[in-house]
């Protein structure tokens, strides 16, 4: 049975008077400890189902459920105990007037869980961060020294899903390497399923087991990463992505 | 460790140090406006007169003598001169500004804070909730202030504590305004996305997230109210609706100096340029606070 | 003939803390061909753009031994002599269209705004002109996106937009700050296809900021690499796989490829030295 099923989700937005079907009928599955990409360019929807999982865009249809349990509406704290999300832009998703220490002892005092100390302490070292950083606003902080805190905020409640939505692309390309690296890191070490969402194939063939290819809502294409890295794209859209993404890589 | 570098800390060991260090870095950003000190130094001299105006004044505010009524400014004994009852203006001045104080501080505490309240709960339920908060700070804010004010003083009488309630029930709907506007713009973001994320509750998360970044834009604008606050509480002094005589509020002397405006012009003059001065004062620094607090400049 | 040189440029910045320099000492010739510049967040890459059109306001404090544009010396010149030069020779094209076109006004009047003011063209004169740039940029329906708003076009479009109106005046020098970072991935090839034609065409200077090595070196002829205010390499584009600065050499390695090896990807150990 699949940690993550998604069926036939819509999300539809009223923007304005208009209705904007930002995602459409579509479907993934994910085991449990599999790491599962979602790619496309901007208005694909691949974040929008995201945010759908998490509760923060409506359903319109579909259902979803996580470990056979559909989820509930509103999704509660059991909820945020399994399934935990690092957004994309590390300057937006710290709170600028919390230090680090606040930030990573929220969720603690929100589910009741002692022993902040000890696990502030932890997850900074877990994610690589020096523990002279626990006190230290986050403009005191780097763009990847912030997404580091994002992770181990993420983990504090030892969720088994970790959804990442674009979580390297407002960072400096060393620094992806460093935190694609831990995320890779962590996920073997504590068994986590990840679903994640990019825009760079070049991110989700390194991290990713499948991957979906999605365009203005749609699921196009759904692969493995051999067939991936191997370029057995059946449909014209995951081609041209792939062109224009390995034409980059190729080298000069 | 002196106290420099341990505000400096780059890696504080509490929260109250780093807290402390982030308030001397926006102290340090303060400094460099000389208009912002300048407004500084007006507001601390407003708090220090009003402190110690029993000290600093050469005369009871109160007592009238009436062989010394009207004299000029720079007569010995009297440097601002005497009203028309030989009251020394300088010291009903001085005690004027605790008035003025008292007026401004009550004012604070209450209309900015329920303004807050209302407008980040409205900002972050939206829907009904925000639908009938929005309604009544609407109808609230459909009277002009003064009016408003007045007609409040009409009914409950005045004095010092109704004037203080009716401007108080007349300033607080711009904060509800301000503080929803900022709500709205804070509510969408991915903190408070991760925080729900968690499972916080609405209570937890306009409290201990939104309200902090709501409150420099209310603090600025309170500020900049202040003045607003102040002439409004003379404008009802002036019109004999708050402070009533003999309390020496600058808007009733004012009022009372005016009938002798082009004589002895000292009389309504003198409490008219404590008022300007200490508006200005207000503003100034309001405008100071707003380059060292806006959340434009400090985050990236 | 130099169009642009460049002497030890330096750029800083008087904060409450204390002076911070973002420049540091940056040197280096531009004819008619194209420069890219490229660094990580922090590298001074944008402030050197920037400097070029004395663009940087106080507290931040630009200095050089040598600033020269065909002649005129920018360090020198005075503000009306720098507007002269901005825009009608030297133009900038920054990385988000959202926040670089103004989004009360419709783009043809941005695009004639220029036209209409700095060379007192009559409007049906401007609007051809303005077409004329569309055009330029391939944009199929230049009528259309003449009458709407910055935010009712996509992200390229924008962009293109952006590219025609600096273009219009025929400028010699174009500064590009990350034009494409910005874009969808096939969007990105699309506009820089186009300006390499535009700037091919008429033979202008370009300098192109980028944090992408790769994007850089396929597009332009020669490449600068700057760490922490500081060049540490420049070498022709075609000869980026014989970079010998470590720290080139890291960035090139640390980008994950499709088909690649699944190990941890090679960080880079910065070292303290690259600094000095």
């Amino acid at each position: 049975m699949a940690l993550i099923e998604i069926e036939n989700l819509s999300v539809t937005f009223n923007a304005k008077g208009r209705l904007v079907k930002a995602v459409e009928g579509v479907s993934i599955s994910v085991d449990a400890q599999q790491s599962f990409g979602l790619v496309g360019e901007s208005g694909s929807g691949k974040s929008t189902i995201l945010r759908a999982i998490c509760g923060l865009a409506p359903m319109t249809g579909g259902a979803i459920r996580i470990g056979g349990d559909l989820v509930p509406n509103p999704r509660g704290r059991a909820f945020s105990a399994r399934v935990q999300m690092v957004f994309q832009d590390p300057y937006a998703s710290l709170h600028p007037r919390h230090t680090l220490d606040r930030t990573l002892s929220e969720p603690l005092s929100i589910h009741g869980i002692g022993d902040t100390d000890k696990r502030v302490m932890q997850a900074l070292s877990d994610v690589g961060l020096p523990q002279s950083f626990r006190f230290r606003y986050p403009h005191q902080l780097s763009g990847g020294q912030r997404q580091r805190v994002a992770i181990a905020r993420a983990l504090m409640l030892s969720p088994a899903i970790l959804l990442l939505d674009e979580p390297t692309s407002a960072l400096d390309a060393s620094v992806q390497a460093e935190t694609l690296n831990l995320l890779n890191r962590l996920r073997t070490e504590r068994g986590l399923t990840f679903l994640m969402v990019s825009h760079d194939l070049a991110v989700i063939d390194h991290m990713c087991d499948r991957v979906l290819v999605m365009q203005n809502g749609r699921a196009v294409e759904e692969l493995s990463r051999q067939a991936l890295a191997s370029a057995q794209m059946k449909t014209d859209y995951a081609r041209a992505l792939f062109a224009a993404s390995a034409d980059r890589m190729l080298e000069p | 460790m002196t106290t420099m570098e341990w505000l400096r800390e780059q890696n504080p060991a509490s929260r109250w140090q780093a807290r402390a260090g982030q308030t001397y870095l926006n102290w340090l950003r303060l400094k460099r406006n000389p208009l912002a000190m300048a407004g500084l130094l007006i507001t601390s001299i407003l708090l220090f007169v009003a402190l110690f105006a029993p000290m600093l004044a050469p005369h009871d505010p109160i007592a009238q003598d009436l062989s010394q009524r009207l004299l000029p400014p720079l007569t010995s004994g009297h440097p601002m001169g005497t009203d028309e009852f030989g009251r020394d203006i300088l010291s009903r001045i001085l005690y004027g500004s605790r008035i003025t104080l008292y007026i401004v501080l009550l004012v604070v505490l209450t209309a900015p804070v329920a303004g807050l309240f209302i407008g980040t709960v409205a900002g972050y339920f939206g829907g009904w909730v925000d639908a009938v908060l929005m309604r009544i700070t609407d109808i609230f804010l459909a009277f002009p202030k003064l009016i408003l004010a007045l007609a409040l003083v009409a009914v409950l009488g005045p004095g010092m504590v109704n004037a203080v309630l009716a401007i108080a029930l007349t300033s607080w709907p711009p904060y509800a305004r301000v503080a929803r506007a900022e709500t709205l713009t804070v509510r969408s973001s991915d903190y408070i996305a991760a925080v729900r994320l968690q499972g916080a509750g609405g209570g937890r998360v306009i409290w201990g997230h939104i309200m902090p970044m709501c409150l420099p834009s209310v603090i600025i604008r309170v500020t900049l109210d202040m003045a607003g606050v102040i002439l409004t509480a003379a404008g009802l002094g002036f019109l004999g609706l708050g402070v009533q005589p003999p309390l020496p509020e600058w808007g009733a002397m004012i009022s009372s100096g005016r009938k002798y405006l082009f004589e002895q012009w000292w009389v309504a003059t003198m409490p008219g340029l404590a008022i300007f001065i200490v508006s200005l004062g207000f503003n100034l620094l309001g405008d100071g606070l707003r380059d060292v607090l806006d959340p434009r400049s400090s985050g990236k | 003939m130099s169009l642009l040189s460049v002497r030890n440029l330096r750029v800083s910045f008087d904060t409450e803390t204390g002076v911070v320099e973002a420049v540091r000492g940056v040197s280096f010739d531009l004819g008619r061909e194209r420069l890219g510049i490229v660094g990580e967040s922090g590298s001074g890459k944008t402030m050197t753009g920037r400097s070029v059109l004395r663009l940087i306001r106080p507290p931040g404090r630009i200095a050089a031994d040598e600033m020269r544009f065909d002649g005129v010396d920018l360090i020198t010149a005075s503000e009306p002599q720098m507007r002269a030069l901005r825009g009608r020779r030297i133009a900038m094209v920054m990385q988000d269209p959202k926040y670089s076109l103004n989004p009360v006004m419709k783009v043809g009047a941005q695009l004639m705004e220029g036209l209409r003011q700095r060379d007192g063209m009559s409007r049906a004169a401007a609007h051809v002109k303005a077409v004329e740039a569309l055009d330029a940029v391939q944009i199929r329906d230049p009528e259309r996106v003449m009458q709407a708003y910055p935010h009712e076009l996509s992200g390229g479009m924008g962009q293109r937009v952006m590219i025609a109106m600096m273009l219009i005046p025929n400028p010699d020098l174009l500064i590009a700050d990350e034009p494409t970072s910005a874009l969808d991935v096939t969007v990105q090839a699309e506009v820089l296809s186009i300006l390499d034609g535009l700037v091919r065409d008429r033979g202008m200077g370009l300098i192109f900021i980028s944090h992408d090595l790769r994007l850089v070196a396929r597009f332009c002829d020669r490449v600068l690499v700057m760490y922490k205010g500081k060049i540490v390499e420049e070498l022709a584009a075609g000869d980026l796989l014989n970079a010998r600065h470590p720290y080139t050499k890291g960035l090139l390695n640390c980008l994950p490829r499709i088909g690649g090896a699944r190990v941890p990807l090679p960080g880079l150990d910065r070292d303290a030295g690259w600094a000095e």
